[in-house]
């Protein structure tokens, strides 16, 4: 049994140092922790909301179907159509964009399907892209962003957060040569809302998308619990009934 | 074999099983392969990853029927029809991560029933043959892993196909032609795809049972080696069974139950808990459709390849030509398979082997690990150098096998097996 744990350990050692390899590959500024949490069903509901009232516009969620988000976020169908469906679908279809088939045109590059976007690139990068707008009038938009150098997105919760500026260092590269660097943001203009609050809309936002990506992902996991303890019980029992067969061999 | 024909006869039962018998062996292979194979009585933790592995064989084969059901093998539909599984077929999403999560399994389970062979002397004389069909199960493997990876048709999947098929083109002469062919189009296509797909679900998997058939029967021809590396049918009663050994029905098929519900605890944690696990049983720009028009910043195989990866990239190209990594690739594998002859201890057992034996042993586990930690970084900084120098004692445990193992001081080994698990 030692011997097994030891063995178990350095498999599991030997991939999760796999697990890091992967993980601290990106460069750039650090992502901010986003702290979402799946099994909020009151935040993933205010993130629908957000959702449906900024993103849609742009943004597909093709493969999530309205009538799936409203039993998941226990949300009643009467209140589906009327709070979040601003479109002609019907309960069971999926939740696409308004978005013209030449919308590249508009702003380089088709505002991409947003179901699998926390599954792609993870929710502390959504949660950062969402608060890395910062003013830059070299860009189309007069925006750029600290996590997406030249982002094709305009900065459509500006009206909530407010503008943000931008943070450089000086620092000399390896030739000695002063340049600048582009390390952060701050605020320049107040939004509608204080930072905390939209800190949580964002938050809210994010967790949604997550929930999007795998709207299967907190049953899953409570799901998980119950099977773990019966495998542990299965386990248990198939210990004693080895023991007891192996008694007799000597 | 012409036994004789009475007693065989009144060995038969009556009732259905008896009616069975008069037509089909049903009773003499059971007995022959589970109720009345004698295993050594001292199999210890290593021995578990056999059953193991034909536990996750029965749950690829099952679980990849359920997906071949809804899955759709075109470059327009196969995208999606993995997210239709996931999120509109019933239980879609537990068969599907059960299915990817059983295919990192596999080679987790694979590579330790590989080095028990490494630790106990299992593919040596009179077991040669058993460890040939397990490398052939091994490269099978390595074709239905590769080409399973392709079928969800993420960004990750075109990439990987494109980088992995195209080292056939560093071939000299045959390559161009040879690409084309895997290809069936002039880039990785739905004909790509079509053909993976038929490869994956219908030939390899066929293959694969076959040789695994004929990994077991082999096997059971000549006996299971043990920790000791010695031959319990020396020892024989006065029945004829060998005393070291016990039948592995009830006996093995108990413990090897124990042993499943262990591996279910692991395996059921990262299917319900980590089903990514943390991007490296399935990789994150995956979750993007295949974009021929957007490579993904860094393309890495699955973990499972990256040592092999690893000692591609390893290999500087010159003369013009990369296929010397190509090569050193294929020898990785190729060399496997003379292991049974290029090991010249005396003994089998790593128990009765000297130190040096035991060093090459651990510096060999450690390259391969670091070459799939390096396979999955980018190659700058300190990797390159590392996955070069791992590569070259990746070789020099198998190429300088036949002088170590021969200089190597041995421990008597004892007559009869020393305890058991």
């Amino acid at each position: 049994m030692l011997k097994s744990s030891v063995l178990i350990t350095i498999v599991t050692a030997a991939l999760l140092l796999g697990r890091a390899a992967v993980a601290d590959e990106e460069g750039g500024i650090a992502l901010l922790k986003s702290g979402t949490d799946i099994s909020n069903t009151e935040s993933l509901q205010r993130g629908a909301r957000n959702f449906m009232n900024y993103c849609s516009g742009c943004h597909s969620l093709k493969y999530l179907r309205y009538n799936r988000l409203a039993t998941d976020l226990k949300i009643p169908e009467s209140e589906l159509a009327g709070n979040l469906m601003f479109t002609s679908d019907k309960a069971f279809d999926t939740i696409n964009s308004s978005m013209p088939k030449d919308s590249d045109a508009w702003f380089g590059k088709a505002p991409p399907d947003l179901s699998l976007m926390a599954r792609e690139r993870g929710v502390d990068y959504l949660y950062s892209y969402l608060k890395g707008f910062y003013v830059d009038k070299t860009r189309p938009w007069g925006v750029n962003n600290l996590y997406l150098p030249s982002a094709a997105m305009p900065d459509v919760l500006a009206e909530l957060h407010g503008l943000q500026k931008p943070v450089f260092k000086n620092e000399q590269d390896e030739r000695g040569n002063a340049r600048m660097v582009l390390v952060g943001a701050d605020a320049m203009t107040p939004g509608s809302m204080k930072p905390e609050e939209y800190d949580q809309f964002v938050r809210d936002t994010v967790n949604f998308l997550d929930y999007a990506g795998e709207p299967v992902k907190d049953k899953r996991q409570s799901m998980g619990i119950f099977v773990m303890l019966f495998l542990l019980v299965f386990f248990v029992f198939a210990y004693l009934l080895k023991k007891e067969y192996w008694k007799d061999v000597h | 074999m012409p036994a004789a024909p009475e007693s065989a006869e009144s060995s038969r039962g009556g009732g259905l099983i008896g009616w069975i018998d008069q037509r089909f062996p049903l009773t003499s292979l059971w007995k022959e392969h589970v109720a009345e194979y004698y295993a050594p009585k001292n199999f210890n933790f290593w021995y578990y990853f056999g059953s193991l592995a034909l536990l996750i064989l029965v749950n690829q084969v099952v679980t990849g029927i359920f997906l071949t059901m809804n899955y759709k093998p075109s470059s327009t539909e196969a995208f999606s029809s993995v997210e239709y599984i996931m999120r509109d077929v019933d239980w879609g999403w537990l068969i599907r991560y059960m299915h990817s999560t059983g295919a990192s399994a596999f080679f987790i389970v694979i590579y330790l029933h590989m080095f028990r062979a490494l630790l106990y002397g299992s593919h040596r004389r009179p077991r040669e043959l058993v460890w040939i069909f397990g490398c052939l199960i091994f490269l099978l493997l390595m074709a239905e892993g590769f080409m399973g990876y392709v079928l969800p048709w993420g960004n990750m999947s075109y990439w990987g196909a494109q980088v992995i098929v195209s080292l056939f083109g560093s071939l000299p002469y045959i390559g161009g032609f040879l690409v084309e062919w895997i290809r069936g189009d002039y880039y990785i296509a739905d004909a790509t795809l079509n053909r993976f797909f038929a490869l994956h679900v219908a030939a390899l998997p066929l293959a694969l049972i076959f040789l695994v058939i004929a990994h077991i029967m082999a096997l059971h021809e000549v006996g299971s080696n043990n920790p000791d590396g010695i031959d319990i049918k020396k020892h024989k009663d006065t029945q004829g069974h060998p005393l070291d050994g016990i039948p592995f029905h009830p006996y093995y098929t108990v413990k090897d139950t124990m042993g499943v519900a262990g591996f279910l605890l692991l395996f059921c944690g990262v299917i319900f808990f980590a089903p990514t696990f943390g991007g490296l049983f399935l990789e994150s720009p995956n979750f993007g459709p295949a974009n021929a028009l957007q490579t993904p910043p860094h393309i890495a195989p699955v973990w499972y390849f990256t040592p092999f990866y690893a000692m591609l990239r390893a290999v500087p190209s010159f003369a013009g030509t990369q296929v010397w990594g190509v090569m050193v690739m294929g020898a990785s594998i190729v060399v496997l398979f003379f292991v049974p002859w290029l090991d010249r201890s005396p003994v089998n057992s790593i128990r009765y082997r000297g130190p040096i034996y035991k060093i090459m042993l651990a510096i060999f586990v450690l390259s391969f690990i670091s070459l799939g930690v390096c396979g999955l970084k980018p190659p700058s900084g300190i990797y390159p150098t590392v996955a070069k120098v791992c590569t070259v004692l990746y070789f020099a445990f198998f190429l300088l096998m036949p002088w170590y193992t021969k200089l190597d001081s041995v421990k008597p080994v004892p007559e009869r097996v020393t305890g058991h698990a």
